[in-house]
């Protein structure tokens, strides 16, 4: 996969509400499939669907601990999702930046010619 | 001036905040005049729009043009469906990847501020899907999808 599609596999993961509370219960610490079932009152074989596309979208990993299968948080899917977001943030903040200069000139257009030509206020 | 927020908001919206110095009139202007839209709406460093063609009026045709000046570039169109002068725009968007995305519907809102203005905008997306690959792959191409933080679960997560 490239890092095109494993985000667009992460961000379609983490689209479904109950797989989103499962990442929020894993945040809090590593959880079996048991564990995880429980308060979500759902099956197991459901859980475990859920979270094998967590797996898949390397937004979960499972440990192995004798006979118990634990999972927690990958932290390097979720830290790329967590990068990417912040650099889409940067580049909307940059055109409204931008548009605050350009508001800015529209208010004071005298101002504005000065700046252009160089000239100091 | 404070900064951008940018949200979630069940499975198929998404929130944007920002607040202006200026008041709504200018920030409206600044939406809806095609030689101010050319100055600021731009994205990434490097990135032009040679075309922009934006009839503002119900009903009115939207195509913006983007290049990198070496060979990359993507365009958008969209149709306005509402204006309430320096108060409100409704529009609906797709990008042209090349196949068109499904559609976006956007409601902006600029509402007084103190002297200055805040504006809030409100992406409706067809499904979770659909907002799934926009924030993954759509926003690659520019950043008019780049409206997207999933609040709450990412923090949550990246404390772990």
């Amino acid at each position: 996969m490239s890092a095109t599609q494993h985000l667009d596999a992460a961000f379609s993961a983490v689209a479904d509400p109950t797989r989103r509370a499962i990442l929020a219960r894993l945040a809090q610490g590593e959880a079996t499939v048991m564990e995880l079932a429980k308060p979500f009152e759902m099956t197991q074989p459901a859980i475990s669907q859920h979270l094998k596309v967590l797996e898949e979208a390397g937004l979960v990993v499972l440990r192995v601990d004798g006979a118990r299968r634990p999972r927690r948080l990958a932290k390097a899917g979720i830290d790329a999702m967590d990068h990417w977001l912040a650099m889409l943030r940067k580049a909307l903040e940059k055109n409204y930046n931008r548009l605050d200069e350009v508001l800015a000139a529209m208010e004071q257009p005298e101002n504005q010619k000065k700046i252009k030509r160089g000239e100091k206020r | 001036m404070s900064k951008l927020t940018l949200k979630t908001e069940g499975n198929t919206h998404v929130l944007v905040t920002r607040r202006f110095a200026a008041p709504p009139e200018a920030v409206y202007r600044a939406h809806t005049d095609a030689k101010l839209i050319q100055q600021w709406l731009l994205g990434p460093e490097g990135w032009t729009m040679p075309v922009c063609i934006n009839d503002a009026r119900p009903g009115g045709k939207i195509r913006y043009e983007w290049t990198n000046g070496k060979g990359r570039g993507f365009h958008i169109t969209g149709e306005y469906l509402e204006l309430e002068p320096y108060v409100r725009i409704v529009h609906v968007e797709r990008m042209h990847l090349p196949d068109p995305t499904p559609d976006n519907h956007v409601e902006t809102r600029f509402d007084s501020d103190g002297t200055g203005t805040l504006m809030t905008m409100r992406m409706t997306l067809p499904d979770a899907q659909t907002r799934a690959t926009m924030l993954a792959s759509g926003m690659e191409r520019g950043m008019e999808a780049s409206y997207v933080r999933l609040e709450g679960m990412i923090e949550v997560a990246a404390e772990n």
